[in-house]
């Protein structure tokens, strides 16, 4: 009972396993634990829905914001343009 | 072929590309002064290595591989204070989340419905806001891992040996992470 007790009431591990099954691959053992206490655990269930969720808007987030970023204001890219001639003339 | 190949032309750097490779860096590095820093000193840094380009690729993406190798440089600063602060901040808030002996979620912090559960479309202003104010309160390092995974697409593997990670140091910070920002949305959803 105890040794089921320690796969039924472990939801921190099962939820490391939902996270490394999400962008990785369990072993067997791993795989066995995980369906075990999926089967029995609703918490976890939505922990898992949840978080497969967060993954797909945590990469349109950064796929969005790395488009829409302000640029660089004029005066440093002036600045920079100068720099990068000084430092061809010294050539 | 000579004329196939790609040439440098430093004059034109700035105006051609600087916006681009600030916009690269700012997606990647949450910190606009750090961010302009970069962009510089891959101009600086490109200037010295002129002679070894060989024109295999075009003048951009050899650019962008010069300042990739400088944003890694400073992840792998990050990584190399892996007790920070900051890290044992984020693992504190953590801390309640599971019972001590089986580790069973507690009552309070135990994933809830909201509106995540029946949000389809994924994309809003508001869930934007909130979700970059939780991505912000993560450790910089945790962070720079979830970037390399889901901007940049890169194997685990690789991410492990440009940050001198374990694979279950990896691991840790990744599920670490979920459960921060899963408990930071829970929380601030509207």
């Amino acid at each position: 009972m105890e040794a089921m007790k320690k796969i039924t009431h472990n939801c921190k591990h099962a939820t490391y396993l939902i996270e490394k099954k999400l962008i990785g691959r369990l072993t067997l053992r791993e795989r066995i634990f995980l369906r075990i206490h999926l089967f029995g655990c609703g918490v976890c269930r939505l922990y898992q829905s949840q978080t497969q969720k967060i993954n797909t808007m945590i990469r349109q987030l950064l796929h969005v914001s790395s488009v829409q970023n302000a640029g660089l204001d004029e005066n440093f890219k002036k600045e920079l343009q100068e720099r990068i001639e000084d430092e061809l003339n010294k050539n | 072929m000579l004329s196939d190949k790609n040439i440098l032309n430093p004059h034109n750097w700035v105006g051609a590309h600087a916006d681009y490779l600030y916009a690269y860096t700012r997606a990647r590095i949450n910190d606009e002064e750090q961010a302009r820093d970069l962009v510089q000193e891959t101009f600086l840094a490109a200037l010295e290595k002129i002679g070894v380009f060989e024109g295999r690729s075009s003048e951009r993406t050899w650019l962008t591989a010069i300042l990739r190798n400088k944003i890694i440089d400073v992840y792998r600063k990050r990584s190399s204070g892996l007790r920070s602060v900051e890290v044992k901040q984020a693992e504190e808030e953590q801390a309640d989340f599971f019972d001590h002996e089986y580790g069973h979620w507690n009552s309070e912090p135990a994933p809830k419905p909201f509106g995540i559960d029946e949000y389809e479309p994924l994309r809003s202003k508001e869930f934007d806001h909130i979700l970059t104010l939780c991505l912000g309160k993560l450790p910089a390092l945790w962070m720079s891992v979830f970037t390399m995974k889901h901007l940049d697409d890169e194997s685990t593997e690789a991410i492990c040996s440009e940050l001198k990670l374990t694979s279950s140091n990896f691991w840790v910070i990744i599920h670490r992470a979920k459960l921060n920002l899963r408990a930071c949305l829970q929380k601030n959803w509207i």
